[in-house]
């Protein structure tokens, strides 16, 4: 019954995000200032960890490719295909669960602890609007830090295989544009948007509908990384049977 | 003016009020006064619309809360500016942006205006060099100011207090108490607070209700309050032996 009641109120919620909304002068600076904590401030992580994951997968594609019969350039053609098709929008997002997802359920329960979140509703103020809302519209720019973790995925593989002597950067970008099927970004980018939609919904459910002090914010974060990654697993399995199945 | 009907509100089988009657006049310092566990937050969260209640009502100015539709109880509480005892001031923003948040979102005003309006209000609570700090800078009592400076600056109708001296010492707290009571008075607005504190009943209690157990036990003056005979209150409010010697003086001084 309870996750009936929780589902049940994620959806009121969602519904509440649309409702009333907040004077568009006060409501830019907010956006901006989440495009700015929850997009920009995620790019250097996921910048970092993008090239060296490219890296890893084209070292061990190649040292797994024992048979000579097989072309250097699949190299190229397994990382680029690993990277878009589930690296940069899957794993990425299980990243930003817990960077970004843990950041928004802490902020917005630290506000619901300390009454700010009351002091929005005396006003008055649909708080659920002026809150998550322009976290939701910041993360609609999601799919470009997905971008870039394709590129500098496919570039770490490049320089690993390059600079390791796995291969040659001929052989590398031949596979990298081997049997490129333009659906399969579309298929990444779907992944990314309902990927970007469940961050910003699911970890400001966790922080907006809290209860208790100081120690439920940082179980709240937990919790919402947990359910946050859980959902976007199963949304993946699901999009990936339906788009590509 | 604000008046309660049989207000009734439990949560699960707890029933927390079980019928409160009262009304607190326009232009009065009214004090919600109870132990810890009485029933004040409650009562005071249900005047503001945070909490449904389950029976009974609430009218403002002759005008039901809940049969209002949803923008009436929107301009309602436009009009409603809250303490909270923690202040709650929003933390990323200045003490100035504070201020100006109801005037950013309630009015169409110009930026000078509404600076105008900042400088003047921050001037009454005599905080007029601590626009630019944030809230964690500012001590316990200047946040409360700061507080009570957001919560007029719309010019409200209605003031609720939630508990406003909680943590304070006793200097600040008549401070504090005795800059709502002026505000109260000057802008002739509907003034609610819950509070624990001794002095505040005695200082600015122009209506005092007592809660008990859910229940409305009392209510008077903070001149019947020395008077009275009820058991539970004499033994709340003069439970240390200051306020007994002090009502023993008023007794005498009065015969």
């Amino acid at each position: 019954m309870t996750y009936l009641h929780n589902i049940g109120t994620y959806f009121i919620m969602i519904k509440d995000i649309f409702r009333r909304p907040t004077k568009w002068s006060v409501m830019k600076p907010l956006i901006l200032k989440d495009i700015d904590d929850l997009i920009i401030g995620s790019l250097g992580i996921v910048a970092f960890i993008s090239f060296f994951v490219g890296g890893v997968v084209a070292i061990q594609t190649s040292l797994n490719m024992t048979s000579p019969l097989m072309p250097k350039s699949l190299v190229g053609f397994a990382t680029r295909q690993s990277i878009i098709l589930e690296f940069a929008p899957t794993f990425i997002s299980i990243i930003m669960a817990g960077k970004v997802g843990s950041f928004i359920t802490s902020s917005i329960g630290t506000m619901r602890v300390t009454e700010q979140i009351d002091a929005l509703e005396v006003m008055g103020i649909n708080a659920i609007n002026y809150l998550v809302f322009p976290k939701f519209i910041a993360l609609t720019l999601y799919p470009f830090v997905i971008s870039i973790a394709m590129f500098l995925g496919i570039l770490g593989g490049l320089m690993a295989c390059v600079y390791g002597g796995y291969g040659t950067m001929e052989d590398y970008i031949e596979g990298v544009q081997l049997d490129f099927i333009p659906f399969h970004f579309f298929y990444a980018f779907i992944k990314t948007f309902v990927f970007a939609f469940l961050l910003a919904t699911i970890p400001s459910y966790y922080g907006y509908f809290m209860k208790g002090g100081a120690l439920e914010v940082g179980k709240a974060s937990t919790t919402s990384f947990v359910w946050t990654s859980v959902m976007i697993i199963l949304v993946n399995f699901l999009l990936t049977s339906l788009l590509l199945g | 003016m604000i008046e309660v009907k049989d207000l009734k509100k439990s949560f699960g089988d707890t029933q927390i009020l079980k019928g409160i009657t009262t009304a607190f006049e326009k232009g009065k310092t009214n004090l919600v006064i109870g132990q810890s566990g009485s029933g004040k937050t409650v009562f005071l969260k249900c005047l503001l619309g945070l909490f449904e209640y389950e029976s009974g009502s609430i009218s403002y100015e002759g005008k039901n809360f809940t049969k209002l539709s949803r923008d009436e109880k929107t301009n309602l509480r436009s009009e409603m500016g809250m303490v909270f005892q923690g202040s709650a001031l929003f933390d990323s923003m200045t003490i100035a942006e504070n201020v100006m948040f109801p005037l950013r979102m309630f009015t169409k005003q110009s930026k000078s205006e509404m600076e105008d309006r900042v400088d003047e209000v921050l001037k009454r609570v005599n905080l007029d060099d601590a626009h630019n700090k944030m809230p964690s800078e500012a001590s316990g009592g200047m946040q409360k100011r700061v507080a009570i400076a957001r919560a007029i600056v719309n010019r409200p109708k209605y003031l609720f207090c939630d508990e406003p001296n909680s943590g304070l010492d006793p200097k600040t707290a008549i401070v504090i108490d005795n800059l709502i009571q002026e505000i109260t008075e000057e802008f002739n607005i509907t003034t609610v607070i819950n509070t624990h504190d001794m002095n505040s009943v005695m200082e600015i209690g122009e209506k005092i209700v007592f809660l008990k157990n859910g229940l409305l036990e009392w209510e008077g003056s903070s001149e019947t309050i020395f008077r009275t005979d009820n058991e539970a209150v004499t033994s709340f409010v003069y439970s240390s032996e200051l306020f007994r010697k002090v009502r023993k003086m008023y007794l005498e001084e009065s015969e």
